[in-house]
C-alpha cells in the first residue's frame, strides 16, 4: 500500500503514467520505428509490445495490464482494409469495442484504452497519437483499481508458464 | 531455471547518446533468468556478433536478448549469430531500444534509460517462454495455371513455358485471345493487332509446354502455394476436338443466326460457331441457348455433316481437379456501361457508339472490311466526335480512377478517321491529355498537328438526335464559351472497369480486390504482381486499367516470380504457426470461421475415456496454410488454440514484467 | 388527399392562368389545396445569389407553416419547388442549418412536411390510371411536346423523374389522349431572365427550342414552369418576326391541358390570357361521349 501513497504523491508533483502499447508488426511497429527513424519526438512514458496483428491481442491481455496496475493501454494496427492478414483488425475492430464497455462495466475508467489505426508509413500519427493518449492519461491520473491483489512472485518468468 | 545472456549495444553513439547502456547491462544483472549482461559498441558487427557466440558457449547461455535497433532491421542477423553458436534460431529476442526509445526520446536520459530497461525486462519475460522451432517444408508442384487467355495471359504462360515449365491457360471463351484479337491497330506504332496477336496465339497453342483449356471456367480452389488444388469446369462444347478438323462445313450449313459477341452485335454468327476466323482452337462450340436441336429438338443438321462425325448432343459439363505449384490471374477487363449517361443518349442513339465498336469499325475483317461507316445507315461520316473521360475520372456516374488508355486510344482513332476519311472533321473533347509512354506524348501530337483533329478540352453536356445528326453541345473552357458540333458519329472512350465476375473468382481463389473490383498488388511499389496469397500473382488488366505493353511488361514479371517459386523443390514456411491443444480443445469450430486462410479445419480424433474408445472432434491446423496472424488464438474460448512464438504466456510475461516495475517503485 | 399549397409570386401575377388552371383541376380531381396563410416569396434565383441562408430562409417560412398544419406541399411552379425542396434537404442534412435556418424566421421546421412538385403529387399519388379515368374529353389528335425546362427535374438531388429524360408529364400527356412528340430540347434551359436582362442571350436559347419545336411538327408545347412559360409564350412574336418566322405554337400549362381533358371550359382555366392564342386549337378537339368519364 506504501507503494500507492508514493505514486500518488509522484501524481501531485507530475504523475508520469506508464503506457502499453500492443502493436501490429506490419503497421503500426513499422509507423513506431519510422517515427524513430525520423527523429520523432513524443513522451517516454511508452512501451511497445510487438504482436503479429492486433487480432492477436486478447483483451485478457488488456484486463491484465490493468489488473497489474498499467496506467493506459493502446492497441494498434493496420488500418481498416489495410491488415497484412487481410481481415484481421476488423476482428480487433469489434472486440475492443466490446472490451472498452466491459472496462466501464468491471469500473475501469475506459479512457485508459485505446484503439487506433496506424500505418506504417504514419510515424508522425504514431508520436501524435501517443503524444495526446499520454496527456489524457495524465489528467485521468493513476490506475488504482484493482492492482491491490498483486503477488509479486507470480510476476517472475516461470520455468513452464501459467498455461503449461 | 534458464540462462539468458543480455547484450545492449550501443550503436555507436545512436543509442549511448541518450540512454546509459552500462547502467541498463547493470539493471539486468540479477534479473530473473538473466545470468550475463553486458553492454557493447556494435553489437551487429563481426567482433560484437563473436562476441555474442563465445560467451553463449562460456556461459552456457540457452536464450539471448539483444536490445539494439529493430528487429525488423537485424533479427535474422541475430538469429544467425545465435544458430552459428548452436542454439536454436528462435530463442532470440530483440529489445527495440533505438527506434522506439533513443532516438525519440534524446533530451532525457534518465527515463530514456529506464524506459529501455523496462524493454529489455520485457524481452527477457518473453524469450524465456521462447521454445526452438524448425522451419518446415512442402514439396512444389511444378506446374502454373494462369487464369485468362488474352495477351496477358498468353505471355505470362508462354514466359513460364520457356523456362521448362508445365502450364495450362484457362480461358472461358472458346477461343484464346482476350480484347486484343479484336483491336485494330496499337498505339504508338500503329501496327497490326492481329498481325502481333496471332503469332503469340499459335505459339501458345503449339508450345510443348501449354496446354490449352478454353471455354472452362473455374469452378473450386483449395490447398495452398506449392500445392493449389483447381477444380475447372470446361463446358460442354458440343464438338469432340480430337475429332473436330475446324474445316467449317457445320457453320457454313448452320440455320441459326444470333449477334455476334465478337463483332459487339454489328454482325451475325451462327449457334454453331468460332468467335473469330483466327480463333484458336480454330474449332467450334454450339450455342446451346440457341441452337435448334436443343431448343426444339429439330435440326441437327452439323451433326449430319460433318466429315469426322466430331458433333456430340449429349456432352456433358466436366469437373477436373489439377494441381497447381502457382496461379496467375489474368482475367483482363470490361469496358465501362455508358447507358448511365442520360446526356449522351442513354446508350440508345445508334452512331453514338464505343471505342470498341470503332476497333471493329476499322477493322479489315470487321463488318464493314474496314470502311468507317455509320451503324445507323451505313454512310460514311464526316464529322466524327471522340468524347474522353467516359465512366472514368467521375465520380458521381462512374469510376473516380484515370482508366489511361483511352487518351492514346483516342488519338489512334482519330488518326485513323483522318487517314482513311480526307475530308473527315475530328473533334476530341478531354479534361486533360495523358501521354505518359515512350512515344506517346509524340504520337499525340502528330495527331493534332499532322492529322489534324480538334481536340477541346471540355465537357460534353448533351447529345442530341437531330434527323440524321447527332447534335454534341459542350463547352471549350479554354474559351470559355459553349461549342455546338453537328456530328455524323460520336465515339466514346469508354473507361476499363474490372469485369462483373471480378469479385466472385477472387473470393473464389482467396485474395484480396479493391472498391473497384480490380484485384489488390501486394505493394503497390514493390510487390506489383504478387497478391497477398502466397502462390497466387497478377498480371494485366485485373490489376488496373493498362495498355498493351504494360500488360505484356507485367506479364513477364508474374512468370519469373512462377518460375522462381516452381524451380524450388521444397518451400520453407515460416514456423510462427498456430497449434491446437487437442486435450482441452471442444471442436466448436469458432477458429475455423475467424481463420482468412481456411488454415483450421475441424478433424476425428479418437481417444479413451473411462475405458471406452471415443471419437470427438477437434480443431486441426495446416501450418502450410497458416501465416501466423493469431486471430484464431483470440477466438478461441478455451484458450486451446496458441501461435508459436507469441503465445498467451510470452504476452503475459512481457505484460507483468512492464508492468512489475510499478509496482517496484 | 389533402395538400397545403402558395402559388408564389408569379402564378400571381404573370402566370395567374396557372393558379386559375391548378385550383380548377384539383378540384375536379379531388385533390383539396389549403393554401398556406401569409404565403411569401420562394426567393427563387435572386436570394441565392445574394446571401445562401436567405434562400434557406425565404421557402422554410412557407415550409414551417404547412408543417404546423400536418400537411406536405404541392407546389406547381418549378422555381418554388426547387428551392422548397433544397430547404427541406438541407434541414434534413444538417442540425446546425435547421437551428440556423429556425433562428432566421422564429419557427421551427424539420422538414417533415415535404415539398412536392404538383406533377410528382399528379404523377405519383393520383396515378395515370386515376387521371385517364377522370377523362371526359380525351385530347385526341393533339400532338404535344412535354418540355420540362432546365430547373424542373434538376438538379438530381430534388428531382423526382430522370434527369435527362424525364417522362411524368409525358405519361399524364398520354393519359389525357394526347400524342407525345418526341425531340431533343425536352430539357433544354429557356435561359430564365436572360430574355430581359440579356436579350443578346437569351433570345437565341428561346430561339432554338421554338426551331425543334417546329421541326417535331407538333401542334403545342406544355410545360410546367411560369418561366418557361414566359419566355415561350410571351417572346414567341417577337423572336419569330425577326427571323420572319410564323411559328403558331402555343404553349399551355399541364394544368390547362388536364383541364381541358376534363371538360372545364377554357376561360375558367385562364387560357384566354396567352400571348399566342390558345383556344383555337383547343376547340378543334371533338368531344367524345362516354369517353371513359363519369
Amino acid at each position: 500500500m506504501s507503494d500507492h501513497t508514493e505514486q500518488i504523491k509522484t501524481a501531485e508533483n507530475g504523475f508520469e503514467p506508464k503506457i502499453l502499447v500492443f502493436a501490429c508488426n506490419w503497421c503500426t511497429y513499422a509507423g513506431a520505428d519510422l517515427a524513430g527513424l525520423s527523429r520523432l519526438e513524443y513522451p517516454p512514458n511508452v512501451r511497445v509490445l510487438r504482436v503479429p496483428c492486433s487480432c492477436r491481442v486478447n483483451p485478457q491481455f488488456v484486463i491484465r495490464a490493468f489488473q497489474r496496475g498499467i496506467d493506459g493501454v493502446l492497441v494498434a494496427g493496420c488500418h481498416p482494409g489495410d491488415c497484412h492478414y487481410t481481415t484481421g483488425n476488423y476482428y480487433t475492430r469489434r472486440r475492443f469495442l466490446l472490451t472498452k464497455r466491459l472496462l466501464d462495466f468491471v469500473g475501469i475508467d475506459s479512457e485508459r484504452f485505446h484503439v487506433r489505426w496506424i500505418s506504417g508509413a504514419e510515424g508522425p500519427k504514431f508520436q501524435e497519437v501517443v503524444t495526446d493518449i499520454t496527456a489524457a492519461i495524465k489528467a485521468i491520473g493513476p490506475n488504482q483499481k484493482l492492482c491491490d491483489y498483486f503477488p509479486t512472485e507470480t510476476l517472475l518468468p516461470n520455468e513452464g508458464g501459467d498455461n503449461q | 531455471m534458464k540462462r539468458v545472456g543480455v547484450f545492449i549495444c550501443h550503436c555507436g553513439t545512436n543509442i549511448a547518446a541518450s540512454v546509459d547502456c552500462a547502467q541498463v547491462a547493470e539493471n539486468l544483472k540479477g534479473y530473473p533468468n538473466v545470468v550475463f549482461s553486458t553492454d557493447y559498441k556494435y553489437m551487429c558487427s563481426e567482433p560484437g556478433q563473436e562476441m555474442i557466440k563465445e560467451t553463449i558457449k562460456r556461459e552456457k547461455l540457452d536464450r539471448v536478448v539483444v536490445a539494439s535497433c529493430s528487429p525488423r532491421m537485424h533479427e535474422p542477423t541475430f538469429r544467425r549469430c545465435i544458430a552459428d553458436a548452436g542454439l536454436n534460431p528462435y530463442l532470440l529476442e530483440m529489445a527495440n531500444i533505438r527506434e522506439q526509445c533513443s532516438w525519440v526520446h534524446p533530451h532525457d536520459m534518465e527515463r530514456a534509460t529506464a524506459k529501455a530497461t523496462d524493454l529489455v525486462k520485457m524481452a527477457v519475460a518473453k524469450v524465456s517462454h521462447d521454445a526452438p522451432l524448425a522451419k518446415s517444408f512442402s514439396p512444389v508442384t511444378k506446374r502454373a495455371l494462369v487464369v485468362g487467355g488474352g495477351i496477358a495471359g498468353i505471355q505470362t504462360a508462354i514466359d513460364i513455358a520457356n523456362n521448362g515449365y508445365q502450364v495450362d491457360i484457362l480461358e472461358k471463351q472458346p477461343s484464346i485471345g482476350g480484347k486484343m484479337a479484336q483491336i485494330d491497330k496499337t498505339f504508338p506504332t500503329l501496327d497490326c493487332s492481329a498481325c502481333i496477336l496471332t503469332p503469340k496465339m499459335v505459339e501458345a497453342s503449339s508450345h510443348p509446354n501449354i496446354n490449352l483449356i478454353t471455354y472452362a471456367e473455374l469452378e473450386k480452389v483449395e490447398g495452398y502455394v506449392g500445392n493449389f488444388d483447381v477444380t475447372i469446369r470446361r463446358k460442354a462444347r458440343s464438338v469432340d476436338l480430337n475429332k473436330c478438323t475446324g474445316c467449317g462445313t457445320c457453320w457454313g450449313k448452320c440455320p441459326t443466326k444470333v449477334d455476334s459477341e465478337f463483332e459487339l452485335g454489328m454482325t451475325k454468327r451462327k449457334a454453331i460457331f468460332t468467335p473469330f476466323p483466327q480463333a484458336i482452337p480454330n474449332k467450334p462450340v454450339i450455342d446451346r441457348e440457341h441452337c435448334l436441336k436443343f431448343k426444339t429438338g429439330k435440326c441437327g443438321l452439323c451433326q449430319k455433316i460433318c466429315p469426322t462425325g466430331a458433333i456430340d448432343y449429349t456432352q456433358e459439363d466436366e469437373l477436373v481437379t489439377t494441381r497447381y505449384g502457382a496461379i496467375v490471374m489474368a482475367t483482363g477487363y470490361e469496358l465501362f456501361d455508358h447507358s448511365v449517361y442520360g446526356e449522351y443518349g442513354y446508350g440508345k442513339y445508334p452512331d453514338v457508339i464505343t471505342g470498341l465498336h470503332f476497333e471493329r469499325l476499322i477493322n479489315a475483317s470487321g463488318p464493314t472490311m474496314g470502311k468507317i461507316k455509320r451503324p445507323s445507315d451505313h454512310t460514311e461520316p464526316k464529322n466524327v466526335v471522340f468524347i474522353k473521360c467516359v465512366g472514368s475520372r467521375d465520380e458521381t456516374k462512374g469510376k473516380a480512377y484515370c482508366s489511361r488508355t483511352c487518351c492514346m486510344y483516342t488519338a489512334k482513332q482519330a488518326t485513323l478517321v483522318r487517314e482513311k476519311i480526307k475530308d473527315s472533321n475530328v473533334y476530341v473533347f478531354y479534361m486533360d491529355v495523358r501521354t505518359p509512354g515512350k512515344g506517346y506524348e509524340e504520337f499525340y501530337n502528330r495527331t493534332t498537328e499532322t492529322y489534324g483533329a480538334h481536340y477541346i478540352r471540355g465537357r460534353v453536356s448533351k447529345i442530341t438526335q437531330d434527323g440524321d445528326k447527332l447534335r454534341v453541345r459542350g463547352e471549350d473552357t479554354l474559351l470559355g464559351r459553349p461549342v455546338e458540333i453537328e456530328a455524323d458519329m460520336v465515339v466514346l472512350a469508354t473507361a476499363m472497369v474490372a469485369n462483373a465476375d471480378a469479385a466472385k473468382i477472387a473470393q473464389l481463389v482467396g485474395f484480396s480486390y479493391d472498391k473497384d473490383d480490380f484485384y489488390t498488388e501486394s505493394h503497390p511499389k514493390l510487390a506489383p504482381v504478387e497478391t497477398h496469397t502466397a502462390g497466387v500473382f497478377l498480371a494485366g488488366a485485373c490489376q488496373g486499367p493498362k495498355d498493351i505493353p504494360d500488360s505484356v511488361a507485367q506479364a513477364g514479371a508474374a512468370a519469373v516470380k512462377v518460375c522462381a517459386l516452381l524451380s524450388k523443390d521444397m518451400l520453407e514456411t515460416e514456423p510462427i504457426t498456430s497449434e491446437v491443444d487437442t486435450k482441452t480443445c471442444a471442436g466448436c469450430g469458432h477458429c475455423v470461421d475467424v481463420c482468412p486462410y481456411h488454415a483450421i479445419s475441424l478433424t476425428t480424433i479418437e481417444e479413451r475415456l473411462l475405458g471406452q474408445t471415443i471419437t470427438r472432434s477437434v480443431a486441426n491446423v495446416n501450418t502450410s496454410l497458416c501465416q501466423g496472424c493469431g486471430a484464431c488464438t483470440v477466438t478461441c474460448r478455451s484458450s486451446s488454440i496458441n501461435l508459436r512464438h507469441f503465445t498467451n504466456e510470452q504476452i503475459l510475461a512481457e505484460v507483468d514484467a512492464l508492468c512489475q516495475t510499478i509496482q517496484n517503485k | 388527399m389533402k395538400y397545403a399549397y402558395y402559388p408564389g409570386c408569379s402564378l400571381d401575377s404573370t402566370g395567374i392562368e396557372f393558379n386559375l388552371s391548378t385550383k380548377a383541376v384539383c378540384k375536379a380531381l379531388n385533390v383539396e389545396l389549403w393554401e398556406i396563410p401569409d404565403w411569401n416569396c420562394c426567393g427563387s434565383s435572386s436570394a441565392h445569389v445574394t446571401n445562401p441562408y436567405l434562400a434557406l430562409g425565404l421557402p422554410a417560412r412557407n415550409m414551417a407553416i404547412a408543417e404546423e398544419a400536418g400537411l406536405d406541399v404541392a407546389i406547381p411552379c418549378a422555381a418554388c419547388y426547387a428551392r422548397s425542396k433544397n430547404v427541406e434537404l438541407a434541414v434534413k442534412e444538417s442540425d446546425d442549418t435547421r437551428r440556423k435556418v429556425a433562428m432566421m424566421i422564429g419557427r421551427e421546421y424539420k422538414g417533415e412536411s415535404k415539398a412536392r412538385a404538383l406533377v410528382d403529387v399528379f404523377y405519383h399519388d393520383l396515378g395515370t390510371e386515376m387521371i385517364k379515368q377522370k377523362v371526359q374529353k380525351p385530347l385526341k389528335g393533339l400532338k404535344v411536346l412535354t418540355y420540362y425546362g432546365c430547373l424542373f427535374v434538376r438538379p438530381t438531388k430534388t428531382a423526382f423523374d430522370d434527369a435527362e429524360n424525364p417522362i411524368s408529364m409525358d405519361e399524364i400527356m398520354t393519359a389525357l389522349g394526347a400524342e407525345v412528340m418526341s425531340w431533343s430540347s425536352k430539357t433544354e434551359c429557356c435561359g430564365a431572365s436572360l430574355s430581359a436582362c440579356k436579350s443578346t442571350v437569351g433570345f437565341p436559347m428561346i430561339e432554338k427550342i421554338l426551331d425543334d419545336a417546329q421541326k417535331s411538327g407538333a401542334d403545342c408545347i406544355v410545360t410546367a414552369c411560369p418561366m418557361c412559360m414566359a419566355n415561350l409564350d410571351m417572346r414567341q412574336e417577337q423572336i419569330g418576326k425577326k427571323k420572319g418566322v410564323h411559328y403558331g405554337l402555343p404553349v399551355y400549362y399541364i394544368t390547362e391541358l388536364l383541364g381541358i381533358a376534363l371538360n372545364l371550359p377554357p376561360k375558367s382555366l385562364g387560357i384566354d390570357r396567352h400571348f399566342v392564342p390558345a383556344i383555337d386549337l383547343l376547340n378543334k378537339i371533338e368531344p367524345t361521349t362516354g369517353g371513359g368519364g363519369q
